[in-house]
């Protein structure tokens, strides 16, 4: 049943809600300032909970059932978080209050970022970037800023391995760099001859996702980052895949220079359809100065008995502001909240469960589908999605039959390394019932594929919507109503 | 032993145990082979975990420690807002069903992500009179941004000029050369004279010149016309994007009248509450001729196989999961959420409510002005431009120390645009919306009046 458009409902005249008369004398309107047409819609207020409370029930979501999209981290995401990011004092507080009346905001942010620097073993933290992405932006622009001041003008590449995120090389473009992809191994990891092949004095710096977007952490982790720094190069990590590492070990500690964490992924702040994300971007000592900012800090050193006073402070040789304010604060709030429930042993908990629930999977599915890379696999793994006997399926049948089990499917056709791959992220908050439920299915359709495989091709049947033409959607480009059009 | 409460992992020992055979370990620890020894599980130096019960107790003390806009009188807007939010708009951002799901990669059971984005896409175009909006960027910021990456893209890297009218918000600016830091582009016009208007940038376009970025109204509240402006940039070969905000658009000409060729803009007026700076909601609109050049998702209309009308994710090309290095840009979701209270907040209001919201914010600001620009020793720095609902109040002592006097008095001054604008000495930006009274605005004046004495 298709929901009609907003603009669909409604009648000419009505309103969702009202608002009191200007209490003032009205001033003049600046009349050769003013619109014409102002195409909004004209709906009531249960006419328009209705529609969105109708279209929210066309959503697959984690509160829904099973959403095992690998790289994502789909994991539940505690009730208690959407309270505390609403408590009116945080939800009232303008970001260019003096300091002094928004100590509880501050005190947040401050802590968030002496929990992220003990979580990632490294330096300093600035909470500011807006998600992953800019969270990626602004590590390579870091790595940047700390070959320029150094004189060090003539680097001008970075590499990136073939199993990275597109976001990765992406990043580096946006940084005015050149990109080198570096090819994997037989194993999944960065092949460290190749990589020793690019490490020379042109070298900025090296992006590794730890664990892989295999899901495998990398063997010669060690030897990759000595080959990367003996260059001079530096290596930055991304965060996506944080969540197997949580009380495991400490990318500083293997001597990463440049992280981002993914708050929305591992520490459970909601993807929300799409974003809000919050991508704080963690340092080693010797690039504090280059992060951005203004970042949370104490102002006065607290007297015996007394909380500190928190401030700003700007870095001495920031790359700058990337946005505006100071950073996705919501999303801090409920980070933080997680992070107070969970202490160190309850973060190590996450990650041995993921990892955890991940293997297991791995166990009860690779003999029927083709496991690339046979090895103990960190909070995720990939398998392939076609079979040599079944060749007229692939990965995306596969997964579009997954949703008529009620399951959201994996990741699929990423990473690019393996063909037709499906990969898939169960986190830690899933219980073996579920688990068990999906292997079921994905055993059923493995045998579909072979004995009727039309039914794969036709999938999903049992959603409200069927297989969207895309290509349509392309060609005949309609991004918006017409009525909207002036 | 640390206390754990494990609320959110839900293995039993037995179902633990059971797991760890079938995946051929003997221990969780025997799943970390690969993970050095020498750095494997470090000792974490963490708070105590919390209970539920006890973590909101705590969260609750500590926001307790502000003193926020819902407790203090505030005039204080400078990008972000205090507006009036219905109270439907919480009620759908509450839904598990929206909040909990990702980027919509799989139609079939995402149409209501999808559908809520197409729904948000028109909105948009209503309001900025563009041809095409994306599925929302990080913030007003970011967003513009993102329209000097586009200029980049859509001259070919041949336009290295980039013109910012010092009007626009100090924070976007600083975030423009931020983003462009890694290549050679010459920013100029942030130095232009405050007076002088949007015809004194025409003079610093030329051939050079890829794009010239302007706001509307600008970070002093000021309404300008900015049809000449863009009748220069494009004789000259360079685009005009104007940064909005979205409240003022409800009254306002549109951009696309005065012939913008990108909007971006904040959206955080829209329904989205002032959470000390974020999340927020980056709006990114254009004309048809540079769709393709578009950053971040765009939501399409299609078929499905039954026949049935439904939204896909479309252009996707542009992409940095596609192009990879290649692509205009690397952000890869959108605002999601905050799109989708924007998308709420416009519908309850429409076509009706915005205006009067608009209205009405326009008429307490004048008031206000009208009271505090006639105190003695006060005066409005730009009486003579048209403004919306932020205005620049001259003070007779430095503007830090007026609002240390205010703040004694309860009232949260504006901002103090010292900080960014030398000339600016003893000048505070001061915001009315439709949430501020009569008798408040009476008593700001008052206060003022009181507070200049000494």
């Amino acid at each position: 049943m298709v929901e009609p458009l907003i603009y669909d409902l409604g009648t000419p005249g009505r309103r969702g809600v009202a608002f009191p008369a200007p209490d003032v004398p009205l001033a003049e309107l600046p009349s050769e300032h003013l619109r014409g047409e102002l195409p909004l819609p004209e709906v009531g207020e249960l006419e328009a909970l209705r529609h969105f409370t109708r279209l929210s029930q066309l959503n697959h979501s984690i509160l829904t059932g099973f959403y095992p999209l690998g790289s994502c981290t789909m994991k539940y995401n505690p009730a208690i978080n959407e309270d505390t990011a609403r408590l009116s004092g945080f939800a009232h507080a303008h970001p260019l209050q003096p300091i002094e009346m928004v100590q509880g905001s501050l005190a947040i942010m401050f802590h968030l970022q002496e929990w992220l620097k003990e979580i990632s073993g490294l330096a300093a933290v600035s909470l500011q970037p807006a998600a992953g992405a800019q969270g990626e932006l602004a590590g390579v622009l870091i790595i940047r800023a700390y070959h320029a001041d150094r004189g060090d003008t003539k680097r001008n590449k970075i590499l990136i391995p073939d199993s990275a995120h597109g976001t990765n090389p992406a990043s580096s473009a946006m940084s005015g760099y050149h990109v080198v992809e570096i090819k994997s191994d037989a194993r999944g990891n960065v092949d460290l001859e190749a990589l020793k092949a690019e490490c020379d004095d042109s070298l900025a710096g090296l992006m590794l996702t730890n664990p892989n977007t295999l899901g495998l952490f990398e063997e010669h982790v060690e030897q990759v980052i000595a080959a990367v720094h003996g260059a001079g190069g530096l290596v930055y990590g991304d965060g996506a895949n944080l969540n197997a590492l949580l009380g495991i070990c400490r990318p500083g500690d293997l001597g990463f220079d440049v992280l981002h964490i993914n708050l929305h992924k591992t520490f459970t702040t909601p993807h929300g359809g799409g974003g809000p994300g919050s991508g704080p971007v963690c340092v080693a000592k010797h690039l504090v100065d280059f992060l951005p900012g203004p970042i949370a800090s104490i102002a006065v050193e607290p007297t015996e008995g007394e909380a500190p006073v928190y401030g700003w402070s700007m870095p001495k040789k920031s790359i700058g502001r990337l946005k505006a304010f100071h950073g996705q604060f919501g999303m801090h709030v409920r980070a933080f909240t997680y992070i107070l429930m969970q202490g160190a042993a309850g973060l190590r908990s996450v990650s041995e469960h993921a990892v955890l629930n991940a293997n297991y999977l791995k166990e009860k599915l690779k003999g029927v589908y083709h496991l690339p890379y046979d090895r103990t696999c960190m909070h995720e793994m990939v398998l392939e999605g076609r079979w040599a006997d079944a060749p007229e399926v692939r990965a995306l049948d596969i997964a579009k039959r997954l949703m008529d089990f009620g399951f959201h499917p994996p990741t699929n056709y990423f990473p690019l390394i393996v063909h037709d791959a499906l990969m898939i992220e169960p986190t830690e908050t899933e219980d073996k019932a579920t688990l068990d439920a999906f292997v079921e299915a994905m055993l059923k359709i493995a045998e579909e594929a072979h004995s009727a495989p039309q039914v794969l091709h036709g999938a999903p049947h049992t959603t409200k919507f069927g297989r969207m033409d895309e290509v349509r959607a392309a060609r005949q480009l309609v991004l918006c109503c017409d009525v909207v059009k002036i | 032993m640390t206390k754990y409460t494990g609320s959110f992992v839900p293995h039993s020992e037995a179902e633990r145990d059971e797991m760890l055979k079938a995946a051929g370990a003997k221990s969780l620890a025997d799943l970390f082979v690969d993970v050095p020894a020498k750095v494997r599980f470090p000792t974490l130096n963490l708070p105590e975990p919390l209970t539920e019960m006890e973590a909101r107790g705590e969260l609750e003390s500590i926001a307790a420690a502000n003193d926020s806009t819902n407790e203090v009188l505030s005039f204080l807007g400078a990008g972000a807002y205090s507006h009036y939010i219905p109270a439907g708009v919480d009620t759908i951002l509450r839904r598990g069903e929206f909040y909990t799901a990702y980027t919509p990669y799989q139609p079939e059971i995402s149409q209501g992500t999808l559908q809520a984005i197409f729904e948000y896409q028109s909105l948009i175009v209503a309001l900025t009179g563009m041809d095409a909006s994306n599925a929302s960027h990080y913030d007003g910021a970011t967003a513009l941004a993102e329209a000097v990456n586009m200029s980049r893209v859509i001259h070919r890297g041949e336009r290295p000029k980039v013109v910012l009218s010092p009007g626009l918000h100090p924070h976007y600016r600083a975030t423009v050369h931020a983003y462009e830091q890694g290549f050679d582009t010459e920013v100029g016009g942030e130095d232009s004279d405050l007076s002088a208007g949007p015809e004194a940038l025409i003079d610093l376009i030329d051939e050079r010149t890829g794009i010239v970025c302007v706001a509307y109204p600008d970070f002093f509240g000021r309404i300008y016309d900015y049809s000449k402006l863009a009748e220069a940039a494009h004789a000259r070969g360079a685009l005009l994007a104007i940064s909005v905000n979205p409240t003022a658009l409800g009254l306002l000409k549109t951009p696309g009248e005065m012939g913008a060729d990108i909007v971006t803009g904040e959206g955080q007026p829209l329904g989205i509450p002032l959470s000390f700076g974020g999340p927020y909601l980056g709006i990114l609109a254009t004309k048809q001729d540079y769709v393709r050049s578009l950053a971040g998702r765009l939501v399409g209309e299609t078929v499905d196989s039954r026949g049935q009308r439904g939204y896909v994710l479309t252009l996707s090309t542009r992409e940095q999961h596609i192009k990879r290095g290649r692509a205009s840009s690397n952000i890869c979701t959108n605002q999601g959420l905050m799109m989708l209270a924007a998308t709420v907040y416009l519908s309850l209001l429409g076509k009706h409510g915005l205006r009067q919201v608009a209205e009405s914010c326009f008429h307490k600001a004048h008031y206000a002005a009208d009271a505090v620009g006639k105190l003695k020793g006060y005066k409005l720095k730009f009486p003579d431009t048209p403004f919306f609902h932020e205005f620049v109040l001259e003070s007779p002592i430095p503007t830090a120390e007026l609002n240390r006097r205010l703040l004694e008095r309860g009232i949260i001054g504006g901002y103090d645009l010292s900080l960014d604008y030398p000339a600016l000495k003893n000048c505070s930006l001061l915001a009315v919306t439709e949430v501020n009274s009569k008798a408040e605005i009476d008593f700001l004046a008052e206060t003022l009046a009181e507070v200049s004495r000494g």
